[in-house]
């Protein structure tokens, strides 16, 4: 594919690139060649100086030194907000399309055509749809934006970008808050787009996704470039090995452990409520339960049930046999169930307060007599967990949006398991995350089931279900296929996707 | 970094913080002596043991209001109401004690059955106020106005716009009584903002306020029963409201039909130049007490000065603008 590259430019060069802020380094002498027409992936732990670079290969930061050169050009000034727009656009895992404007406004946000300073509403909305139909995006631009899915709002902003004359487009993550058939759709039209001349660099954490849609791959480590592939000459084992500076063990095979038909610890019986019906499910003491599926399977909405933050229409629910109360998160913590929720930024940390105080939220009326919180133990208890999941931070007084987001992620878990639950239900539990906090997050499941805690895994993330004795599959809400660990696979995402073979 | 909400800014700094987040809870503190000194050397009188009592307290009232309301935005949620509470839980508790013949009733009760009526009064307003905004899910800010404007009607409709002036002395007892030569109603505005203080740092509810104020989800998530204390928050801070409308009869000596009106913008100015966030979720106690003082050295010195009263609203609302700039400036952190 990089035939019709040869002996031009590279669209998109970063060369000697370094970024300070204040005393940390972001970027060190950091490198890129993009080269027209592929799909360039960019990987890296957190930390790695991806976002940095990606700022300022789109003009939002400038470098302290280095260069910047589209097709062999140097880059625009500055403030030349049209000049860079018309080079490059990034398409950022927190959308930019404004909810409550129509799709077509949303395309010509500040440039809407006028007539004679008025603008022209039936004009925009055709403008709208021919650029929405030469990209084959099938949204209504009447349509209010923010009814759309995450999906067609990163196609739209794509096509926004489109229309503003870039043809090298940045996605930072497009994939993490899509199901596996949206991720397929995304692939397809990147390839379609790639075939009319669009070239892209790709960031992502799932290696199998910089597999299947890249050609070349650059790995950032510590701010600092560290290769420059292509796609197929790198095994899976080195790629890693280059993110991480280390020989990782990823990948290996699923669980092998099941432990002998202890007593049931979670007794679900005809759990019916939103997005779910009749389900059916035990989890021994010990044991670890997969809940895998699509996004709109109902898995997570079972979870959100049975932690509190969601009630069932019908059905119970038991903990070591004591009948479980539905609809306060307070009562299931009580009954010996702690969750890491679905988004640690909805819902699993307070960014204001410090790194202590979100990992010890659930417990704050057990660190002192009558609810006062005293603060040497509320700095114990954080230091030992700071200790215990190995989070890197400056300590337990730092604001916890400071941290990377493996990190956070640490922290939410720390949260989870300070009430030393009985049950540990894990949502998504690292999305997100560089590889190396993955497996520091994953390893906590295999050392609390040692210790009798049931945990369930829900997500629809391969490496979060290796460790499960047996995964159960959602599909329309109900069960619709269990794997004992060693499944392969294509096995489980057919399975996913409802492809019976 | 790819996902973290924070920008780059976040990266350097971070060590510094705790440090300088102790720091901003007394930002104010060289404006304040700033203002002493300017007191003390432009008017003879300002440093006299009688004019620091009389700023205390004129100043007790205004404070359990900053309070309130102080509470209420940490946990995220805004109570403009609360001025109209100043006036009619007292008025109500006179209404219910003075004779017919001074406007009231006719019920004729005894006099503690009335302050207690009035710190009853406080406390319902408070708790519907927390119905309407927990409950209904109606918008905080613009609920409240109406319920500013309700509170208001139904005093000058039950007083018929009169002052009301025959009430039992137990009605001034607050404003008169002194302890150590300072009036009662500064020594319970002190007592108060300590309990606050501690409650707010060290006990897991006033923890609790600042986790539902800074993410109510993530709250919600670690089994903080959000609904409950958001609502006890609201009823608390209309009881501290109807406290501070006693604290004021006391200090004027009769209630009026608008007592209270119009203080809520000079609440809300002692509370956001005290570093209390109008975002939720950030404040302390030492901030709004220092935003308190502050304004109330201002107005003194106004009045010190003998300003024409006509300019005086003028001048005292410039100084607020210019103190929020200030706190701006020295809290290095937006004003949200």
């Amino acid at each position: 594919m990089n035939a019709s590259a040869e002996g031009r430019p590279p669209l998109a060069e970063a060369a000697g690139v370094t970024k300070r802020f204040g005393s940390t380094v972001a970027l060190a002498d950091a490198r890129l060649a993009v080269l027209p027409g592929e799909s360039h992936a960019l990987v890296g732990r957190n930390g790695a100086g991806k976002s940095t670079l990606v700022n300022i290969l789109t003009g939002i930061l400038a470098p302290d030194a280095g260069e910047i050169r589209f097709d062999g050009a140097p880059a625009p000034a500055p403030g030349d907000r049209d000049g860079w727009r018309a080079r490059v656009a990034c398409v950022y895992q927190k959308s930019t399309i404004i909810p409550g404007l129509t799709v077509a406004e949303n395309l010509f946000l500040n440039r809407q055509p006028v007539r004679r300073g008025v603008i022209g509403w039936r004009r925009m909305r055709r403008e709208a749809a021919d650029l929405l139909g030469t990209w084959g995006v099938h949204v209504d631009p009447a349509a209010d934006a923010g009814t759309l899915s995450v999906q067609d709002r990163q196609f739209v902003e794509i096509a926004r970008a489109l229309s503003f004359g870039a043809r090298f487009i940045v996605l930072d993550e497009p994939t993490a808050q899509l199901d596996n058939a949206e991720i397929e759709r995304l692939f397809t039209r990147m390839r379609e787009l790639q075939e009319a001349g669009v070239t892209f660099l790709f960031i992502s954490h799932h290696l199998q996704e910089v597999y299947e849609v890249c050609q070349t791959v650059t790995v950032f480590r510590d701010a600092r470039w560290i290769a420059t592939e292509p796609v197929a000459d790198l095994p899976r084992a080195a790629l890693v090995e280059a993110m991480t500076g280390e020989a990782a063990d990823l990948g290996h095979g699923t669980g092998r452990r099941r432990p002998a038909g202890t007593a049931a610890r979670l007794a679900v019986a005809g759990l019916t409520g939103d997005g779910f019906a009749d389900v059916d499910l035990t989890v021994r003491r010990g044991e670890v339960v997969g809940l895998a599926g699509s996004s709109a399977s109902g898995k997570v909405e079972l979870a959100e049930t049975l932690v509190g933050l969601r009630r069932p229409a019908a059905g119970t629910a038991t903990v070591d046999g004591a009948p479980l109360r539905f609809g306060d998160v307070r009562r299931a913590m009580a009954a010996g169930i702690g969750f890491v929720p679905r988004d640690r930024h909805h819902q699993g940390l307070v960014p204001g307060l410090s790194v202590g105080e979100n990992a010890t939220m659930t417990v704050a009326g057990r660190l002192g007599p009558a609810g006062v919180v005293a603060p040497g133990r509320l700095r114990a208890a954080a230091t030992a967990a700071i200790a215990d999941l190995d989070i890197k931070t400056a300590g337990p007084d730092q604001p916890v949006s400071g941290l990377s987001g493996g990190n956070q992620q640490k922290v939410v878990m720390a949260r989870a398991l300070a009430t030393g639950p009985r049950v540990l239900v894990l949502i998504n539990p690292t999305a997100g995350v560089d590889v190396k906090s993955k497996q520091a997050l994953l390893a906590v499941i295999d050392r609390i089931r040692d210790d009798g805690t049931s945990v369930l895994v829900v997500s629809d993330e391969l490496d979060d279900l290796r460790p499960c004795d047996r995964v159960l599959v959602f599909f329309h809400g109900r069960v619709a296929a269990e794997h004992p660990a060693g499944w392969s696979d294509q096995e489980l995402v057919a399975s996913i996707e409802g492809v019976s073979r | 970094m790819t996902q973290t909400m924070a920008t780059p800014r976040a990266a350097a700094p971070a060590r510094l913080r705790p440090a300088l987040g102790r720091m901003r809870e007394f930002a104010l503190l060289p404006a304040l002596a700033a203002l002493v000194v300017l007191g003390a050397v432009v008017n003879d009188s300002f440093l006299t043991e009688r004019n620091i009592i009389s700023i205390l307290g004129a100043s007790a009232a205004l404070a359990l209001v900053v309070l309130a309301e102080s509470l209420i935005l940490i946990t995220g949620k805004i109570d403009l109401s609360l001025e109209s509470v100043v006036g009619i839980a007292p008025g109500l508790g006179a209404l219910l004690v003075i004779p017919a013949a001074a406007a009231g009733f006719g019920t004729g009760w005894p006099a503690w059955l009335g302050i207690l009526a009035i710190f009853v009064v406080g406390g319902a307003i408070g708790a519907f106020n927390g119905w309407l905004s927990v409950r209904l899910r109606l918008n905080a800010f613009i609920v409240s106005l109406a319920m500013l404007i309700v509170l208001r009607g139904l005093l000058t409709g039950a007083t018929e716009g009169k002052t009301l002036f025959d009430m039992p002395d137990a009605f001034f007892a607050i404003a008169t009584t002194t302890f150590l030569r300072l009036p009662m109603s500064v020594w319970l505005a002190v007592v108060c903002f300590g309990v606050a203080g501690f409650t707010l740092r060290y006990h897991r509810l006033g923890r609790a306020l600042y986790a539902i104020g800074g993410n109510p989800e993530a709250a919600r998530a670690a089994g903080i029963r959000v609904e409950r204390v958001t609502w006890a928050v609201y009823t608390i801070a209309g009881v501290l409201a109807a406290a501070a409308g006693l604290c004021l009869t006391g200090y004027v000596g009769a209630i009026n039909a608008n007592q209270g009106q119009n203080m809520i913008f000079t609440v809300m100015a002692a509370a956001v130049i005290g570093g209390i966030s109008m975002n939720g979720g950030r404040g302390t106690m030492t901030g709004a007490v220092t935003g308190v003082l502050l304004l109330g050295v201002v107005d003194n010195l106004l009045t010190l000065a003998q300003v024409a009263s006509f300019w005086k609203q003028a001048i005292y609302g410039a100084i607020i603008l210019v103190a929020l700039v200030i706190s701006r400036v020295t809290s290095g952190q937006a004003q949200e």
